[in-house]
């Protein structure tokens, strides 16, 4: 019996392979970046189905929105064109890496299939609400809540270091 | 009802995406890209496991890789103007000061 949980997964997931595969096929940086997009997009609908509604949101809001904004604007900032290939691929790679990487990933999903000894995951089966998932976040794991925080002002600290113009001085710029 | 191995193979096929593009491609932007999508798979086995053993820590993990990874798309980005400025170049064969 086919549901509809079943069918909304299949839709997504193959909306998803798509995306990561055209990330791979399109040669311009923004193409690939356009296809990461709906890539998140598909599995913040995954994220959905599974029951984690705040991690869904989060997905769209920071994934989808603030990191790939920053990407989009790199790649116009620094105007990057069509990507330029330097030397020929490897054959033997080709030859033997592509069926053998084949292999390999059927051997994984049969045995995922036949003997992973799990069950079927209802829709819906975790309810990860911000109500149920804030509890969580600020009590267990209060101190890498803040240990986090403290990572990002160093990034941010690093970024605007590292991506400054090593020549420009603020003073002189004053005068 | 969706089988938990069915949400681990699409994880593995997006990871192995992500594997793929790192080392085919040659433009220092589009790996970057691959990177993300890498950590893409992994939020999803996350949040599948998190599903089937009923325990919401799995999803906090996943807030976490999320935060990590937005520092890490900052400062590498940052790093990929510096490397721009310096070599005029984003394709990273070209990067090869450190190459014998």
């Amino acid at each position: 019996m086919i549901s509809v949980h079943l069918v909304l997964f299949l839709i997504f997931g193959a909306v998803c392979v798509a995306g990561a595969i055209n990330l791979l096929a399109q040669s311009h940086p923004i193409n690939s970046a356009l296809s990461l997009v709906v890539v998140m997009g598909a599995l913040a609908v995954e994220y959905l189905l599974l029951g984690a509604e705040f991690v869904a949101a989060v997905q769209v809001i920071v994934y989808a929105g603030a990191i790939m904004v920053l990407f989009v604007f790199v790649i116009m900032l620094l105007n990057a064109g069509t990507e330029e290939r330097t030397k020929g691929g490897s054959y033997v790679a080709m030859i033997v890496g592509i069926p053998g990487m084949l292999a390999g990933s059927a051997l994984v999903a049969w045995v995922l299939l036949t003997h992973s000894g799990t069950k079927s995951v209802v829709a819906g089966a975790l309810p990860g609400s911000p109500a149920q998932v804030a509890p969580l976040l600020f009590h267990e794991f209060l101190l890498p809540f803040e240990v986090t925080s403290i990572l990002v002002l160093v990034a941010i600290m690093g970024a605007v270091v590292l991506a400054s113009h090593p020549n420009s001085d603020p003073k002189k710029e004053k005068t | 009802m969706v089988p938990l191995p069915y949400y681990l193979i699409l994880s593995g096929i997006l990871f192995a995406c992500g594997v793929t593009g790192f080392l085919i491609k040659r433009n220092i932007i589009t790996i970057f890209i691959s990177i993300e999508l890498m950590l893409n798979g992994v939020n999803l086995s996350f949040v599948a496991f998190a599903a089937q053993w009923g325990k919401l820590s799995g999803q906090v993990f996943v807030f976490f890789v999320m935060v990590v990874a937005a520092a890490e798309a900052a400062v590498g980005l940052a790093i990929i103007i510096a490397v721009y400025r310096t070599r005029e170049t984003l394709n990273v064969d070209q990067v090869n000061l450190l190459k014998l």
